[in-house]
């Protein structure tokens, strides 16, 4: 069992959440997804769930992002339970997901539109595109956009309303490799810039241990939380140093020994 | 592929191309492009005059009238292009297509005026239209106006109710759970096919044929919008949801953009449907309009007039249908490269 530590300074704090999804093939039968995941992240740490394909990573995200919501357990933003999506809680995908008829700035706009407060805080956004770097970008349509700019696009939209946890659904899993490394760097300086709570779900080992305070290890279905490593590897992270590989080793041991009690 | 070309490639330029591109789009248009359409229209009115004996004088006075302006103005354009490009460039599109153009109306003068191989009067030679799309101008310049407004009326009211039904039906799940089965049984019937019962319930004929056009347009407009709303992307639904969006962005943000490319097609399939059920409506019920025209002139034989109808109503038809596509390229500018028709 997982410890987790319950102050009221955790950002997000998750207990005991179970879900289940009926099976494709058999409807009435449910297939347990989730089982009993319990965790808190502290405000302004910056958290990696890592695990195999089909844990349940990207369906922990949906609902603390309150797109589903769980068969038991309970979820709290703060010291407020979570029941259905808000502001608070930016959530970003793998695919930028950004809306192809709107322009660049537009899109950023839309979480201010969403809210109706676009007229007081008219002035943010330019602000957010100089973050990101994409103030010449304005003006242009997604489909003029590569992968990686496309993607500060969706980053830019979800920390415009200020989210107490940014929500991180593989959001580099689609860029090529040094994209990839470059978004890594761009993630960090926002968050470091920002300091917003961050969870981020990956496939990536190495990207978890460049970016994360934590690294959450799940097993396979049903996903449940199998360990928590602490990575306390002094930032700006080099990511051939030696105690970066022997981590990295340790992980992968790890995670081949949860698929190896899963399958057994 | 010769040697420098390989090597041009290789290195990663194309001379060659290039030097083609600058001659093909560049410096001058070649005297075949120049002086096609000339020719063509010379090569008409030569025909014209030779069989010109069987036709009235009034016919052929105005069919090489016209004949001279095309040369006049195909000759002043050459000039003109030489200094300025972008006409250049236009000419070299649509020379070949005018040129062909103008080669069918001495065509259709040979078989019909020439040599009488169809039968009169339902095949009269192009002066003969000519003239009377000239004598009976008012007329035909009334007839459009009021085809016009019917048109816009009935396409309006169509549009509008479609556009409404269909966010409605593609929204909501219990209206789709009524309004669907409502729009599959009615929707099929062709709009003309309730002529009958329109005739009788409605107050005049305009109304009625206007709500008849409206009732073509409604369909496709309705059918269209409701599946690109309920076929919306997930995920920019959820990505909305969790930007702090309620409902009414979600409908009016999301959902009605997201399906904008989709009513476009049935906006297309509407106006289709609405020429159709126009020209029907005007032939049996208004007692104005091209359709009207179209079916008086047949009845006093006058197929001239027939044809010069038909050529109103082709132009008429095809601007309309141009509005709408500019309409669409403008509305649709984030689609831009992504659409092929």
């Amino acid at each position: 069992m997982v410890a987790f530590a319950e102050t009221d300074a955790s950002a997000l704090r998750i207990r005991e959440i179970r879900k289940s999804f009926p099976a494709p093939d058999d409807p009435v039968t449910k297939r347990l997804v989730l089982d009993g995941i319990s965790f808190s992240v502290a405000a302004g740490e910056l958290v990696c769930l890592i695990g195999p394909s089909g844990c349940g990573k990207s369906t922990l995200l949906r609902l603390i992002a309150g797109l589903d919501s769980t068969d038991s357990g309970e979820l709290f933003i703060g010291s407020q339970p979570i029941s259905e999506p808000g502001a608070e809680r930016g959530l970003v995908f793998q695919d930028p997901n950004l809306f192809p008829w709107l322009t660049v700035r537009r899109n950023i706009e839309a979480g201010l539109v969403a809210r109706r407060v676009l007229r007081e805080k008219r002035n943010e956004v330019n602000e957010f595109m100089r973050l990101v770097g994409l103030e010449a970008f304005g003006g242009a349509y997604p489909h003029h956009l590569s992968g990686g700019m496309a993607q500060r696009v969706a980053l830019a939209r979800a920390l415009i309303n200020h989210p107490k946890v940014l929500l991180l659904d593989e959001p580099l899993g689609a860029l090529d490799a040094f994209t990839r490394m470059r978004m890594q760097d761009e993630v960090l300086r926002l968050w470091e810039n920002r300091r917003t709570t961050m969870l981020l779900v990956t496939h990536d080992i190495d990207e978890a241990i460049y970016m994360s305070d934590r690294i959450m290890i799940m097993t396979q279905r049903p996903g449940r939380i199998d360990r928590i490593i602490t990575d306390a590897l002094p930032r700006p992270r080099d990511r051939s140093s030696s105690d970066f590989l022997r981590l990295r080793s340790d992980i992968l041991e790890l995670l081949h020994f949860a698929g190896d009690s899963a399958t057994a | 592929m010769n040697r420098a070309a390989i090597q041009s490639t290789l290195a990663g330029t194309e001379p060659e191309r290039d030097a083609t591109e600058l001659t093909r789009h560049g410096s001058t248009l070649s005297w075949r492009v120049q002086w096609a359409v000339p020719l063509a229209a010379l090569f008409d009115l030569a025909i014209h005059l030779l069989f010109s004996k069987r036709a009235p004088a009034v016919e052929t006075h105005s069919y090489s009238l016209l004949m001279y302006e095309i040369i006049g103005v195909s000759i002043v354009l050459n000039i003109v292009q030489r200094f300025w490009m972008p006409l250049r460039s236009w000419m070299r599109h649509m020379c070949p297509i005018f040129t062909a153009a103008i080669l069918l109306f001495g065509v259709w003068d040979v078989v019909t005026l020439g040599f009488q191989m169809l039968p009169l009067p339902y095949f009269p030679g192009p002066a003969a239209v000519l003239r009377s799309l000239i004598s009976d101008r008012g007329l035909l310049l009334d007839s459009t106006l009021h085809s016009l407004a019917l048109l816009v009326s009935g396409y309006a009211v169509g549009l509008l109710v479609g556009l409404v039904s269909g966010i409605c039906i593609g929204w909501s799940v219990p209206i789709r759970y009524w309004g669907m089965p409502l729009l599959k049984v009615v929707g099929p019937i062709p709009a003309t096919a309730w002529i009958p019962l329109a005739m009788v319930i409605s107050p005049s004929a305009f109304v009625s044929s206007a709500g008849l056009i409206a009732l073509a347009v409604w369909f496709p407009v309705t059918m269209l919008t409701a599946s690109g709303i309920s076929n919306t992307r997930a995920s920019y639904l959820d990505v909305a949801r969790t930007l702090g969006a309620g409902r009414t962005y979600l409908i009016f943000r999301v959902a009605i953009p997201a399906a904008v490319p989709n009513i476009f097609i049935g906006l297309f399939m509407g106006l289709g449907a609405s020429f159709l059920t126009l020209v029907v409506a005007e032939s049996v019920g208004v007692k104005s309009g091209l359709g009207w025209y179209v079916s008086w002139a047949q009845g006093w034989a006058e197929y001239s007039k027939v044809y010069a109808a038909l050529i109103i109503m082709a132009a008429f038809f095809s601007t309309v249908m141009t509005l709408l596509f500019k309409v669409r390229d403008r509305v649709l500018v984030w689609q831009k490269g992504t659409i092929k028709w």
